[in-house]
């Protein structure tokens, strides 16, 4: 494995290790926040 | 076998991808975050005898609320006199002390909770867990302005967007495990800390492990450092020791304080102000959507606003904060005057937003003045402007408005003087950025990068 795709691959587990909970907690209070506009 | 946590074994080989560290960051910032949702456990914890109903033994909310203030304080004392050694011990060993005393501070409170010892939690997860939220606050802070020479307001606001971003996801997370290990015999809170503590730690070990600081005199491809000095944006380095003799640093300290204070006095209202404002027109659930909307605001803030400071420069964006910071919380009481809800939620999302960006840009702002030799420790001195904001903030609006309704005033109408007061308060700040210079040679006391 090449130093770009060790790189590469290291980068897209690196964002998915911290975006997927910060997504998750995104969407659960955007969720939340949808009760204004009703 | 603990030498892969010195600094010199985080030294980036060459080729490494900057894009790497601010996960890392983010790994310690989403789960210390975590603190501003703690409030979910107050109600569960005053029924942890009586379970269906509150028990004479049980814990008082006014006990509680304790928990929180402590952890706050802690923070910024740990930040303050742990920055020094952060700066030391490099990012690694810092974080993890950060991921050590956090987890373990939900572990100790645990206990506590299972004991019913009040003083247990208070030492866990206000104490010790406290000194883990101010290690980890300020340890990937120089990290990402020395990968980041280019856009270091936006390395850090990223990093402190996931400090707004962990209570978005401590806060439904410990509604499900509370959910998950109640019982007919425990309200699942002692389960719920320790599972926490577990998750954190794991989550936090990623950054740990993947933290990388970059080789000396490192610069990103095709960044040129200008040749031409630059206005606000200091060539020298100043120690943390030298950085507390300046008058900049006490400026900047009064223009952290000032904002926050504003910002977290109408934060804490929010919900019931915009019940009360527009009676019989928003339910209880639309307040609490508003709450979460205005938490949105307040994250993307701090990304969008550290990010747009690296072209605006730091001093023009706090002055953007102060400046239309006042005219908005002055405005507020007019859009409830017009009965315009919608015109309201904007004025209070904008405000947020810039409350957030506030906190996000500080860092950036004390490496322009005071070089990166030891920004991560000036910004823990500088933190206890937060702390001391914590407490004045909520102190102060609340003490104005119960005086307020006292004295015959309108629940609804209260809410008013004490926007006009948040907003003096930004005029304030407004004057004390503007008399943040550079900092005369004799204070740079420390060898340039």
């Amino acid at each position: 494995m090449t130093q770009r795709t060790k790189n590469f691959s290291g980068m897209i587990l690196a964002w998915l290790w911290a975006g997927i909970p910060l997504a998750w907690g995104v969407s659960q209070t955007a969720f939340k926040a949808k009760a204004l506009f009703r | 076998m603990f030498k892969f946590l010195d600094r010199e074994q985080t030294v980036a080989k060459p080729g490494y991808n900057r894009w790497l560290v601010p996960p890392a960051a983010l790994s310690i910032h989403l789960a210390i975050g975590q603190v501003y949702a703690f409030s979910v456990f107050n109600l569960p914890m005053t029924k942890l005898i009586g379970i269906s109903h509150a028990a004479p033994d049980d814990w008082k909310l006014t006990t509680l609320g304790w928990i929180f203030s402590l952890a706050i304080v802690t923070l910024g004392l740990s930040a303050a006199f742990g920055g020094k050694w952060v700066e030391k011990a490099g990012p690694r060993k810092a974080m993890l002390a950060s991921a050590c005393c956090f987890s373990g501070g939900f572990l100790v409170a645990a206990l506590g909770v299972k004991l019913h010892s009040i003083l247990l939690v208070y030492l866990g997860y206000g104490v010790l867990g406290g000194v883990g939220l101010g290690l980890g606050y300020v340890s990937p802070v120089k990290t990402l302005i020395t990968w980041f020479p280019d856009r270091p307001g936006m390395a850090t606001g990223m990093a402190i967007m996931g400090f707004g971003g962990g209570a978005m996801i401590g806060s439904p997370m410990s509604v499900a495990l509370m959910d998950h290990y109640k019982s007919a015999t425990s309200m699942g809170v002692w389960e719920s800390f320790l599972a926490m503590g577990l998750i954190y730690f794991a989550f936090m070990l990623w950054g740990v492990v993947t933290v990388r600081v970059p080789q000396a005199g490192w610069v990103p491809g095709g960044f040129v450092p200008s040749a031409k000095p630059q206005k606000l944006v200091t060539s020298g380095q100043v120690s943390a020791d030298n950085a507390i003799r300046t008058r900049q640093f006490y400026c900047l300290w009064m223009v952290l304080f000032l904002n926050v204070t504003a910002g977290i006095g109408v934060l804490g209202q929010a919900s019931a102000m915009i019940q009360e404002m527009f009676k019989g027109r928003i339910t209880p659930a639309a307040a609490a959507g508003f709450v979460g909307l205005l938490s949105l605001f307040n994250m993307g803030g701090r990304f969008l606003w550290s990010s747009a400071s690296d072209y605006l420069g730091r001093k023009l964006t706090y002055s953007i904060y102060f400046a239309l910071g006042a005219v908005l919380y002055a405005f507020t009481p007019t859009t409830g005057h017009l009965g315009s809800v919608g015109l309201f939620v904007a004025t209070y999302a904008v405000i947020m937003s810039m409350y957030g960006g506030g906190f996000a840009t500080i860092p950036a702002y004390l490496r322009d003045i005071f070089g990166t030799a030891q920004v991560s420790a000036i910004h823990g001195r500088l933190l206890l402007a937060w702390s001391a904001a914590g407490v004045a903030g909520p102190v102060l609006v609340n003490y104005i408005r119960e005086y307020q309704v006292t004295h015959g005033v309108a629940p609804a109408q209260s809410y008013s003087s004490t926007m006009y007061l948040m907003a003096g308060l930004l005029v304030l700040g407004f004057l004390s950025n503007h008399l943040v210079t550079e900092v005369e040679h004799r204070f740079h006391d420390l060898a340039t990068a």
